[in-house]
């Protein structure tokens, strides 16, 4: 008989602690299933953020590293530049990627790093007990915008692949979903199309998967995965914003000083 | 007043509210994610600011402005979040500005854990940021005198203008006490600042700034900083004692914090298994400055001194300093989240003893 | 006069309200107490436990070691405290969830079916407030009038609940007080 569906090598056979129904859980496995398939299993090195993917070290079956709260980039960087035979990827969430660590993937993507971003953008801190993240909601009530979050005193959601799409050097830059078996399906496509420009030493590579975090959002998994379609996916456009292959006109004074140069 | 039932982390934000603070800049990390949590309730209530900072370095930034513009203004954090704000507090220390931070411990060192510690103690009293400053450490035991040295931790900053930290371990932040809240201060009560930015309007323009490219200047701030901490530990030492009041001691334990109180019953239970033993305790209230004399003191009377934290033993070095060399020092301790209990102080009271 | 008591079980039981109401019992007769949350990773999940101590003189430890009482409506969290109770200290078990004892026979253990009591009674939510009515049966710690008074308190905002939980914790109260152990 063939074997046409298994456990992924790449992942531990460890339970997670993930909440039921929380989609990190389905974000690992599509990460483990690309490593896989790519074959890159044995050169892999994860990044593991602070947030609810704290203990990714225990579930992804490759080197791990975990990273202080938001650096996961810079210590990717420090990796990757000196083994550039590895394949690095950081597992990051929102708070993790878009507050406290907005600076450390700015640069990286800016560098050029060629590392593999995976950003699980759920609306919210999910470890600390549901806190407002630079991605929460307009009106969406979390311990820390009590009367939900108010644009005019913090801001619109940050929409970060579309804020790192504006910069020129990175790449491969793409926006999926994990709430449904079709979202899931093409958040399959994409990170194994991040891990494989990587693999083939192209550039930096990042996809934002929109995420559910039932236990502080205060619904029921199915509820979750509506909320999450009918207000984030408005908000946060899914697909694939950059691509290498889209032949970038070089900008006329830098073409200029490079052929001085 | 009445008391009330209150988580240490709420009554702390209830105690700066009370204080005449309007002004938070902070970032969730546990155990004192309720600190920021109360007072994004709480602040709008009274006419005050609430701002959830992208990240602790920013929000010790936040403070710097806001202590700058003349304002009473707080950020709580964890051991993580302390360590990131070091540089913004050595800034604030040597622009002299007033702040208050609150730090409720967790296990460390890295990213370590989410129990309680005391292990960030050397951190907060002899170094955190870089230069020649210094913090004003008090240090709770209960929830009640948490909510009273927040409340006066304001006027000790404002009074010193200087960085005045309240550090607690995860225990206080996540307990709930009955507590006396203490009445609202007047805010128009509260100190004049004329040194604030507020625009050079009818006077010479105020700058608030740490750079001193002239070493002579630079130097001179150094001591005139020196000169105001000397003044701190003349006036601000604080300590309490348990069963000190004899002549004779057998046991003197050291201990701050919730270990207090810990030890505080293992000593009882010592005692009552054996009336013939004579055990005191000595709890420094504030860590730095250190109340060396006070604690040099009872020493006399002990034959021995044991030190117990939830760290491998930060404090005995002051303790040392205190009674230099003539009483031999015990220590124990547990660290990553592991508490020591009463029994476990027992115990090593007994052997001690034996 | 100190009572100390350990309540565990998994995260939703509803351990840490029934805590809470006794602290407040113990606040409204005046009395000193402590009530310190378990707050570790284990609460995603996983057992959650507090610890409420009530006395007549300021609370040393904050934390007990061995306490003297626990009420536990799941098995690990009776396979986690029974051993670590004082001689002739109260075990209140809720029998719906955990069909073992534990193997001491220096304790006072009283078995109760919360959960079942509790949907019987209108609420099977309330479970935890049949086990707190069980253990102040066992150990005044408090009178069970201060406690219907919290009840009455916490429930301000949602009335309709406060009659059934006064009942299921009076009944808890009243089948300990008469021993009436489910064994
Ligand atoms: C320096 C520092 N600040 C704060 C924290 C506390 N902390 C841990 S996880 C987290 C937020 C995690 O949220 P997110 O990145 O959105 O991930 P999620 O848990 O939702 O997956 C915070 C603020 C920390 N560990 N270190
Ligand atoms: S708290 Fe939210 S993000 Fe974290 S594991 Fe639970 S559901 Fe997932």
């Amino acid at each position: 008989m063939k074997k046409i569906f298994g456990y992924p090598n790449s992942l531990t056979v460890n339970p997670t602690h993930y909440c039921p129904g929380c989609t990190h859980g389905t974000i690992h496995r599509l990460v483990a299933e690309s490593l896989d398939e790519l074959g890159l299993r044995e050169r892999a090195v994860g990044i593991a953020p602070v947030g609810c993917s704290v203990l990714a070290y225990n579930y992804f079956n490759c080197d791990m590293f975990e990273a202080s709260h938001g650096r996961a980039p810079a210590v990717a960087t420090g990796a990757k530049r000196c083994r550039p035979d590895l394949i690095v990827f950081t597992y990051q969430g929102d708070g993790d990627l878009a507050s406290i660590g907005m600076a450390e993937i700015v640069h990286a993507a800016n560098r050029g790093e060629k590392i593999t971003v995976i950003f699980v953008n759920n609306a919210i801190y999910g470890m600390t007990g549901g806190q407002m993240a630079p991605t929460t909601m307009p009106g969406q009530v979390t311990t820390t915008c009590p009367a939900g979050r108010n644009p005019s005193h913090e801001g619109y959601p940050i929409r970060v692949v579309e804020l790192l799409s504006t910069l020129r050097t990175p790449a491969f830059i793409a926006r999926a979903a994990a709430h449904t078996p079709l979202h899931v399906i093409e958040a399959k496509r994409v990170i194994r199309e991040a891990f494989r420009l990587q693999a083939e030493d192209v550039c930096f590579s990042m996809v934002e998967v929109l995420s559910t975090c039932p236990t502080n959002w205060g619904l029921t998994p199915s509820e979750a995965n509506k909320w999450l379609q009918e207000n984030m996916v408005p908000y946060y456009p899914l697909g694939v914003l950059k691509r290498p292959d889209v032949d970038e006109t070089p900008i006329p004074e830098v073409a200029a000083s490079l052929k001085g140069a | 007043m009445a008391k009330v039932l209150m988580k240490g982390c709420e009554a702390i934000g209830e105690a700066a509210v009370r204080a005449g603070c309007r002004n938070f800049f902070g970032y969730p990390i546990t155990p004192q994610t309720e600190v920021p949590e109360y007072l994004a309730k709480r602040l709008p209530e009274v006419g005050g600011l609430f701002v959830q900072a992208e990240s602790e370095v920013a929000a010790i930034n936040m403070l710097y402005g806001a202590a700058g513009v003349g304002k009473r203004v707080l950020t709580s954090s964890s051991s993580p979040g302390i360590s990131l704000m070091a540089e913004g507090v050595s800034y604030i220390a040597t622009c002299h500005l007033p702040v208050v931070l609150v730090n409720i411990v967790r296990a460390g060192p890295g990213l370590g854990g989410i129990l309680p510690a005391q292990s960030d103690y050397l951190q907060a009293t002899k170094g955190h940021g870089h230069g020649d400053y210094k913090l004003v450490v008090l240090a709770p035991s209960s929830v009640q005198e948490a909510v009273d040295l927040m409340y006066e931790a304001f006027d000790l900053a404002d009074h010193y203008l200087t960085p005045v930290m309240v550090m607690g371990d995860g225990m206080i932040g996540q307990m709930m006490e009955p507590v006396e809240i203490p009445p609202m201060r007047d805010l128009d009560d509260l100190p004049a600042k004329p040194w604030a930015i507020t625009g050079a309007k009818g006077r010479k323009p105020n700058i608030v700034n740490s750079l001193y490219l002239s070493e002579v200047a630079c130097n001179a701030n150094n001591w005139k900083m020196k000169e105001k901490y000397d003044e701190i530990v003349k006036r601000e030492k604080r300590s309490e004692t348990y069963g000190c009041d004899g002549e004779k001691l057998d046991v003197l334990i050291v201990a701050y914090g919730t270990m207090a109180r810990i030890c505080n019953t293992a000593m009882a239970e010592v005692v009552a298994s054996d009336k013939q033993k004579r055990i005191g305790l000595f709890r420094p209230i504030t860590l730095w400055p250190y109340p060396y004399e006070a604690l040099a003191k009872e020493a006399e009377k002990a034959k021995q001194i044991l030190v117990v934290e939830m760290s491998t033993g930060q404090m005995v070095e002051d303790v040392q300093l205190a009674v230099l060399g003539s009483r031999p020092i015990d220590f124990y301790g547990l660290t990553g989240g592991l508490v020591p209990s009463p029994d476990d102080v027992a115990d090593k009271l007994r052997k001690i003893l034996t | 006069m100190q009572t100390e008591v350990i309540m565990s079980g998994f995260g939703g039981q509803g351990l840490m309200m029934i805590g809470k109401l006794l602290a407040y019992a113990g606040l409204e007769e005046g009395k000193e107490v402590t009530w310190l949350p378990s707050y570790g990773p284990e609460m995603r999940g996983g057992t959650a436990n507090c610890t409420v101590v009530v006395g007549d003189r300021p609370i040393g430890s904050p934390l007990i070691s061995s306490p003297k009482a626990a009420v536990v409506m799941n098995q690990p969290s009776l396979e986690k405290f029974a051993p670590t109770l004082k001689k002739n200290g109260i075990l209140v078990i809720n029998s719906s969830m955990i069909p073992i004892n534990s193997d001491r026979d220096d304790l006072r253990s009283f078995r109760i079916k919360a959960n079942d009591i509790a949907a019987e009674l209108g609420n099977r939510r309330s479970a935890n407030l049949v086990m707190l009515g069980a253990y102040i049966g066992m150990e005044e710690a408090v009178t069970h009038e201060t406690i219907l008074k919290a009840i009455e308190k916490t429930f301000e905002k949602k009335p309709q609940f406060v009659e059934v939980n006064c009942k299921t914790f009076m009944e808890g109260y009243e089948l300990a007080k008469a021993g009436k152990s489910d064994d």
